[in-house]
């Protein structure tokens, strides 16, 4: 099922990304997307909001941290509360009061996580739910529906997900249909004005089957670009290399979008290697295993070993946690049955990510993002020699060498 | 500390507390409730979160049960649990116990109580009390009692008359520590009433304890369900005449709306705050109306909205949660009904709380029903306002001599 590529769509998509400064040695941009719900400075961490909320903090507190897009699940958000009444509630800014932008997954990767339930085939896959055994089938045609209803400003194609651990043709026949995937949610768009449907690079781990969707999906003019199948259980050696064989073949004038990763080191790396736009569930669910980001890697409050630490998380940052609080007090919270601890940690964390990125951003912008880097690296493990292999790797293929 | 009473209606207090706090700079409206803590920390709310909260009391309670484990950490911390937690700025009140999960029966000794937190029992003498006060610096605490002789259904005489005399000794053992104290010197002893269900009993604590240099007296022992507050009434009625006007009077265990109004009119000052606490953990948001005077169009428009709670209320009422053994009451909705489902109007109209300027009952439901964590945090928001709005009124109510609509209303609205 050849797809056809319409002339037109090569006009209509619209450029929403303004490169503001780029790396002169590595791949790292610093940039501007234009939203319908206002500018996101990138490279920027997104936090996942699953089903319309931040776990556990307000929207003003995400705003005041100041986040200006975060992320809704298509698939979570079609069972619960479903598309018509979240349209009833003026989509999902409305129904969650969200300013800002949001972008929403298809469902696609709950192919890969929930994939006991699941069962794909050309026509789109079968879920089978978890809270009422009820069958849907989510087809490009319909997750695109879905997210039209949501009014999310990034759409994200339905793509057809395996593990990165998955080997064989089962790779290949997901990247193909991807494609037509893609196809087919472009045609079904009914607010491309609206909306930015992105397309999502398949391909697992085989060099020449990315190389191929690559050239494939990048003749459809969509308005980004995002990288998947990837930070799942892969080794971390074949991950960075995918990302930058990707990275060098999308165009520069797009927004990347690597989905799925959020580790500090992956971010900052991963940076270096061109991306400009990240997600991931790590921050915000470790703060609920009372885990507190910090840049030499985190605390794990519950310890013994901060009952008397009367320290905040880190004295650097600027999050009303670390303004307000000790590691001891958290320590104690954390080992009572008020949830206010988890959304102390939540709130630090987030700031955490996002202030990371803006770190990273004014050392592109301020021409030393090498130098930000290796600082970065020695801060994290004692030395910047002693940064793990593939990072190492990672920054040399692009012109940083870590000291 | 000064307590300055501008009227009395009906046995209803209406005054300031001047004076108060380390500064002696900061003052305190009754009748009044202290805002409910968990391990230091209003339940599901952050700094942040408190503070967008409108008329958070001035004063909050803390509940020994959750901090005297932590004694250790706060002698080394030094600087005293308002700082440790965060809200310097607040007047701090240290009860025994947590109303919410009262600790098991039995062991009350002559020479200890024990308190019941997440790591197990903390047994304190007089000695190993005022030690972790002395670490805490609360600016009121509730002296060492023995307030099991109301537990039982019908304590006997003798049980009554040990809850006396031990919470006495308990009182001089811990005044005699608190002068030698230079950093309790500060902190105010709340003297504790017990007695059971034993008139003699209680009039006898009553005029013992109010012979003692305390700062207020907790009135111990009246909790319960709302059918024992209910025998309890007349006693607390006589127990408050034997106490001095110029001095608060306090009482564990009472937040119900109108269980409150019984208890002002007996004399009670100062109420905890843990009923919106019970209502955000079943899911369910505070609706009542304390609204005294509305404009004739709005009563028509509260009474047929309130009809219509009730009606449906009745139904569901028998719904009875684990979290905090308490059924349903009629003061509130169940956010987790089908009906919300596509319910558009936020949980009050007209309450000007973050989680009703910002959200709507259909998102609340939505949250509910997705056990997702914010649900807690925004009905905690919508709740506390509520219940703070409601005390608001209660003296807005006495000041203008209205208490008698006010009570007729909540009355109209009890089940």
């Amino acid at each position: 099922m050849a797809a056809a590529v319409n002339p037109t769509s090569l006009e209509s998509a619209p450029r929403i990304m303004r490169l503001v400064a780029e790396c002169s040695r590595s791949r790292a941009r610093a940039g501007e997307l234009r939203l319908p719900h206002g500018p996101v400075a990138t490279p920027v961490f997104m936090p996942v909001g699953t089903q319309a909320t931040m776990k556990g903090i307000t929207a003003e507190q995400l705003d005041a941290l100041g986040c200006r897009i975060c992320l809704g699940n298509t698939y979570h958000l079609g069972l619960r509360p479903g598309p018509e009444l979240i349209q009833k509630a003026h989509g999902l800014h409305g129904f969650m009061n969200w300013p800002h932008n949001l972008l929403t997954d298809s469902g696609g990767f709950q192919m890969v996580s929930l994939v006991s339930l699941s069962e794909v085939t050309e026509e789109g896959v079968r879920f089978r739910s978890p809270y009422d055994g009820d069958e849907t089938l989510l087809s490009p045609e319909k997750s695109v529906e879905i997210q039209n209803a949501l009014g999310s400003d990034i759409i994200m194609q339905l793509d057809d997900v395996v593990s990165s651990t998955v080997t064989g043709p089962r790779v290949e026949e997901a990247m193909y249909r991807s494609i037509r995937w893609l196809d087919r949610c472009i045609a079904a768009h009914q607010r491309p004005d609206k909306q930015n449907l992105f397309a999502i690079i398949q391909g697992g781990l085989d060099a020449d089957l990315r190389a191929t969707c690559l050239e494939e999906m990048t003749k459809r003019d969509v308005p980004g670009f995002a990288i998947g199948g990837l930070s799942g259980g892969e080794s971390k050696g074949q991950f960075w290399r995918m990302v930058a064989l990707s990275t060098s073949r999308l165009p520069k004038d797009k927004p990347r979008y690597l989905m799925g990763v959020g580790y500090a080191t992956d971010l900052v790396v991963c940076v270096a290697l061109g991306c400009d736009m990240f997600d991931c569930v790590f921050p915000t669910r470790t703060a609920r295993f009372g885990s507190a980001l910090v840049p030499t890697g985190n605390l794990q409050l519950k310890k013994k070993q901060y009952e008397k630490d009367f320290r905040p998380i880190d004295s650097n940052c600027t999050c009303p946690t670390c303004q307000k609080h000790s590691r001891a007090f958290l320590h104690a919270l954390l080992h009572s049955d008020n949830t206010a601890a988890l959304h102390h940690l939540t709130v630090h964390n987030i700031a955490y990510q996002l202030q990371l990125m803006s770190a990273v951003r004014a050392s592109i912008v301020e021409k030393r993002f090498p130098d930000f880097v290796r600082d970065f690296m020695g801060t994290m493990y004692g030395d910047p020699t002693l940064c793990p292999t593939w990072a190492t790797e990672a920054l040399a293929s692009v012109g940083i060498t870590l000291r | 500390m000064k307590l300055n009473l501008t009227k009395v209606v009906n046995g209803c207090r209406l005054g300031k507390i001047k004076n108060l706090g380390k500064t002696g700079d900061r003052t305190m409206d009754i009748p009044a409730c202290l805002l409910y803590t968990k391990t230091g920390s209003a339940p599901h709310l952050t700094h942040q979160t408190l503070h967008t909260i409108h008329g958070v009391p001035a004063m909050a309670q803390l509940t020994l049960s959750s901090l005297a484990e932590h004694h250790e950490v706060l002698a080394e911390y030094k600087e005293g649990i308002g700082k440790f937690i965060g809200m310097p700025e607040s007047l701090l009140y240290c009860s025994l116990h947590d109303p919410v999960s009262p600790c098991p029966a039995g062991y009350v000794t002559n020479k200890s109580v024990s308190v019941w937190g997440i790591g197990g029992r903390v047994e304190m003498t007089a000695s190993k009390f005022m030690a972790i006060q002395q670490a805490l610096q609360p600016d009121w605490f509730q002296c060492l009692s023995d307030g099991e002789a109301s537990f039982e259904e019908a304590a006997s005489i003798k049980r009554a008359r040990k809850s006396v005399d031990r919470s006495l000794l308990f009182l001089d053992n811990c005044l005699r520590l608190q002068e030698e104290s230079e950093v309790l010197q500060k902190s105010t002893v709340i003297g504790v009433i017990e007695g059971g269900d034993v008139m003699e009993e209680r009039l006898r604590s009553a005029r013992e304890t109010a012979k003692r240099p305390v700062g207020g007296f907790l009135l111990d022992g009246f909790q319960g369900n709302p059918a024992t507050l209910e025998t309890r009434l007349y006693l607390l009625s006589s127990v408050t005449a034997e106490l001095p006007e110029d001095k608060p009077r306090l009482i564990c265990g009472v937040s119900r709306p109108d269980e409150v109004l019984e208890c002002i009119e007996r004399g009670v000052d100062i109420f905890e705050s843990f009923f919106p606490y019970q209502v955000t953990e079943r899911g369910c948001a505070l609706t009542f109306s304390f609204d005294y005077q509305p404009n004739p169009e709005e009563t028509l428009l509260q009474q047929n909205g309130t009809q219509e709670e009730i009606k449906y209320v009745d139904q569901t009422k028998k719904i009875k949660t684990t979290s905090c053994n308490q059924e349903m009451t009629s003061f509130e909705i169940n956010l987790k009904e089908k009906k919300y489902q596509e319910d558009f109007d936020p949980l009050v109209r007209g309450c000007s709380c973050y989680c009703c300027k910002n959200h709507t009952r259909a998102y609340i439901h939505h949250l509910l029903v997705t056990n997702e964590l914010l649900a807690g945090v925004l009905l905690m928001m919508h709740n506390f306002e509520h219940y703070f709005g409601f005390f608001h009124s209660i003296r807005e109510a006495l000041k203008s001599d209205r208490l008698a609509q006010l009570k007729e209303l909540i009355c109209r609205q009890a089940s």
